[in-house]
């Protein structure tokens, strides 16, 4: 049961939303607090942008395409039900019966259920390797058959099948567009614009095949499709057939549930069926006639329909249809009608553009972009506002060199979402945001297919006059930058957060730069700052990894993923005895224990006998190695040795981010040292030390910092690198995007002059002399009470120490 | 018993803008030593359970160590969101500390 009738005054509403698409989703956000909700999913998946289902053709996974992640449910307070289908509702009652049999029970009832792929009823269409272009299980069908196609045929040029036909040229399938009619999107273009389509999709790769009239999917004899016979008596040979002729309402359970349906669910302008009790809302809403497939009016309807809910008086007035045509390398965007009695056309046959205003009783009311869709959100608004356009001709040129600043506040930037160029502006204003991509975290705007995202940028410049976007401040709430915050550390010769924080407000208002504060006081410092653990994150306070569930992880040192016999068999007795729940080898060539309470870290430390490996500290984490000229036939260098001296002298030391680092014996890279933040290269006659790489969310091979002739050079050279990087980075700033920042040949320069290389290395020795080569023996002298445990536990006693560990 | 303040632990085991938590009132209660005194809220994020104790402390509020959920130590609420936790009285009596739930919550 999931409504107590009793639990809730009537004034906030229980609503059950049926669908969860794109409209549901808009339906729940309109909604907001004001009622109860509860969101019935029929796919086992949160609400996707099914807009942009094509790009999961192109190696997009699905969450890619969610529209808002797990916990924006939870902390909304909306009930997401994955998997339910509603099976009947008895609108009287107001309840609902999902197909496993539970009730819900709800004051008013939204459905989003939107549309199924049409298919039309054509012999043989039922045969292996003909699929719809409509959900992701879809998508993953049709990618797992193009690996073995060697011809494809989209049945439709529409919008869908365009951009359906246009993936499986991108995946370098051969595919054919069937289409019915004389011209692609008939129902957005006139022939002028798709005659300069049509080609332009030839230069991808899709051939298109227009008035084909598809009479037959040919069989073989397993029931596999291998063609197409046209109603010519023509036959096209393929092997992998994509329908997307268009699509129909889900209307099965609203005419169940008695409810007036004729193409779609029929609605009035509140968006209420024929049942006060019921609104229906998106593609499977048939309103004045009208149902539409497209996502703007989805927004539209979504915004009068919880109106309606939350008793506030609103029409709906239908909506303008716009489409926008997501094929990389054709620009394509329409509004309103195509034709009209009078329109005027500006167009290039020899460049491929085409722009059009259709008029209507001396207003805008259509607009065709093709090829050139500059000034598209201006023009999209006239349409939508309906525009006196006493020169058309004038305002087709205006538009093609507005910019951003002369949209009205009205005009719609970001169609995925809905959101207007008002919302961005003042969310800007209000919020003080300074980067396009916080704007983009706080209004959604850019957040879908991201083709806005340039205009989301450029509202953001002129709302800052001009200026570049905001520096990167290691204090966001008092906007100081590092080096701000550095000179005042060096001028009052400050030695704590503490101090820096009484000097300027640093840190105090939210606390989230606290750990970069520390980084930059110890840095200037030389490690010779005084420590604060508060300003520290709980990974810095107790040297071990946070875990999902409180838990924590232990690393230790393993220098050069070299270890020993006695190493392991105490690493094993250590997950006996404390029943460690997970171990695991990890990328870095070391051993990784998950599940420890904070109470037994020290004791787990101390019965392992091993230094921390500072996995969980903004820190070199490990240097990987292969085993080089000690065993492989082709080792040009000593990997190993070279890399565990490497790992002794880097250790220890915090750094802006963490640091990955590998030697490895010849080029054929083994251990990865091209893709490391540090990498040593053994090459015929020396070394070579590549430096920025990264093989993680970004994939990025090293710049080559230099060659030198010895093993020596070669890590002196890395410890010069690490140090520039440690008094030149911004905090959590990783080494690729600091080497691109400031360039390399900057680095080079500082790095490779002998004086300089000296001055870095020795500020090098004197950071190194102080840091505490191994945190985990504050096992035997907590630095903090209860450093390891609650207010009523404690953690496992550690004896006095036996000896150095190590 | 939302009138009676229960001892909890000594006064000295919570470190300056740090946090320890401590079992109370059927639940795990996160005590926060200020500059300008005490703070107590729920020890668990209402987002994932993260360990409110353990999150960076500013002048008013933590950050969650787990996702980054932040909450106002002396109204309990999530800033920048809705959401929030539930506060606690705490006071020092003697080197002690002492917890109770407020009366209007009790209630």
């Amino acid at each position: 049961m999931l409504f107590d009738a009793l639990a809730e005054p009537a004034s906030r509403p229980r609503v059950l939303v049926v669908g969860g698409g794109i409209a549901g989703q808009a339906v729940c956000e309109q909604l907001g607090d004001g009622a109860q909700i509860t969101l019935a999913c029929a796919e086992p998946h949160l609400p996707y942008d099914r807009v942009n289902i094509g790009r999961l053709l192109t190696g997009e996974e699905l969450p890619a395409l969610q529209l808002r992640p797990a916990d924006w449910y939870e902390d909304h307070g909306v009930e997401v039900l994955l998997d339910t289908r509603i099976a009947a509702l008895d609108l009287d009652a107001g309840t609902a019966a999902t197909a496993a049999g539970a009730t819900l029970v709800y004051d008013r009832v939204v459905l989003c259920t939107g549309s199924d792929a049409l298919v039309p009823p054509i012999p043989g269409i039922d045969a292996a390797g003909v699929h719809v272009f409509r959900g992701p299980e879809d998508c993953a069908a049709i990618v797992a058959a193009t690996s073995s196609s060697r011809r494809a045929v989209v049945i439709g040029g529409g919008l869908l099948g365009l951009e359906a036909a246009h993936a499986l040229a991108t995946l370098g399938v051969p595919v054919s567009v069937v289409h019915l009619m004389d011209r692609l999107m008939e129902r957005q273009l006139d022939g002028p614009a798709a005659a300069l389509l049509a080609p332009a999709m030839a230069d991808l790769g899709v051939e298109v095949l227009l008035e084909h009239a598809t009479d037959t999917v040919l069989r073989g004899a397993d029931g596999e499709v291998t063609g197409l016979r046209f109603s010519s008596g023509v036959e096209l040979a393929c092997d992998l057939i994509v329908v997307a002729v268009g699509i129909r309402a889900q209307v099965g359970l609203a005419r169940d549930s008695g409810l007036a349906v004729e193409r779609g669910i029929v609605v009035d302008d509140r968006l209420v069926t024929s049942h006060e009790r019921a609104l229906a809302v998106g593609e499977c809403a048939q309103h004045r006639g009208v149902v539409h497939g497209i996502v703007a009016p989805i927004h539209d309807q979504a915004a009068v329909a919880a109106q309606t809910v939350l008793g506030v008086d609103a029409d709906y007035a239908g909506s303008i249809p716009s489409a926008k045509l997501k094929v990389m390398g054709v620009d394509l965007v329409t509004a309103g009608a195509a034709e009209g009695e009078h329109a005027v056309v500006v167009a290039d046959a020899a460049a491929g553009t085409y722009r059009k205003l259709i008029l209507s009783e001396g207003r805008v009311a259509g607009t065709v972009l093709l090829g050139d869709t500059r000034g598209a959100e201006l023009l999209l608004d006239a349409v939508r506002v309906g525009a006196v356009a006493e020169d058309p001709l004038a305002l087709l040129a205006d538009a093609s060199k507005a910019t951003a600043a002369e949209l009205p506040d009205g005009a719609q930037v970001c169609n995925c979402n809905g959101v207007c160029k008002g919302d961005i502006v003042s969310a800007i204003r209000e919020q003080e945001l300074g980067s396009t991509q916080e704007v983009v975290a706080v209004t959604r705007a850019g957040a879908g297919c991201g083709s806005c995202k340039p205009i989301v940028a450029e509202l953001l410049a002129i709302e800052r006059g001009g200026a570049a976007e905001e520096a990167t401040y290691l204090c966001p709430c008092r906007k100081q930058t590092r080096e701000q915050l550095a000179a005042i550390v060096r001028t009052e010769g400050l030695e704590s957060v503490s101090e820096l924080g009484a000097a300027c407000g640093a840190g105090h208002d939210c606390g989230a730069c606290k750990p970069g504060l520390s980084y930059l006081v110890s840095e200037i410092c030389g490690n010779r700052h005084r420590e604060e653990r508060h300003a520290r994150y709980i990974n810095d306070r107790v040297h071990a990894n946070i875990q999902n569930d409180g838990t924590f992880s232990v690393v230790p040192r393993i220098r050069g993923g070299v270890t020993s016999a006695a190493e392991l068999r105490r690493i094993a007795d250590v997950v006996d005895k404390y029943e460690i729940p997970m171990v695991k080898v990890t990328g870095g060539q070391r051993i990784d224990l998950l599940g420890i309470r904070k109470e037994q870290l020290p004791a787990v430390w101390e019965d392992l006998g091993m230094p921390s490996g500072h996995a969980y500290a903004k820190a070199v984490r490990t240097v990987k190695t292969c085993v080089g000229s000690q065993f492989c036939r082709f080792g040009l260098g000593d990997a190993i040795e070279v890399g565990v001296d490497l790992e002794s002298e880097m250790e220890g030391l915090y750094t802006p981010h963490k640091v990955k680092a590998a030697v490895v014996g010849c080029p054929r890279n083994c251990a990865e040292a091209y893709v490391k933040d540090i990498g040593l290269v053994a090459v015929e006659g020396g070394w070579e030390i590549y430096v920025g790489g990264a093989a993680g969310a970004t994939v990025r091979k090293g710049d080559l910092l230099a060659t030198v002739q010895t093993a020596a050079d070669a890590k002196r050279l890395a410890l010069a690198f690490l140090q520039h990087y440690r008094e030149q980075a911004e905090y959590l700033e990783r080494t690729y995007t600091y080497l691109e920042r400031v360039g390399l040949a900057a680095v080079q320069e500082a790095v490779l002059d002998e004086e300089l290389q000296a001055e870095l290395l020795e500020r090098y020795r004197i950071a190194k002399s102080a840091a505490d080569p191994d945190p985990w023996r504050e096992r035997y002298a907590p630095v903090t009470p209860k450093q390891f445990s609650a207010l009523d536990t404690e953690h496992d006693l550690v004896g006095p120490p036996t000896g150095v560990a190590r | 018993m939302s009138e009676t303040w229960t001892e909890v632990g000594y006064a000295a085991d919570v470190p300056m803008l740090e946090g320890r938590s401590v079992a109370f009132d059927g639940g795990r209660i996160a005590i926060f030593r200020l500059r300008d005194g005490w703070a107590a809220i729920d020890h668990s994020c209402p987002h994932a359970d993260g360990p409110l104790a353990d999150g960076i402390v500013a002048d008013s509020c933590v950050t969650c160590p787990l996702h980054g959920h932040r909450y106002d130590l002396r109204t309990g609420l999530r800033q920048g969101d809705e959401g929030s936790v539930r506060t606690y009285e705490v006071r020092e009596r003697d080197g002690m500390l002492e917890l109770r739930v407020p009366v209007a919550v009790a209630g």
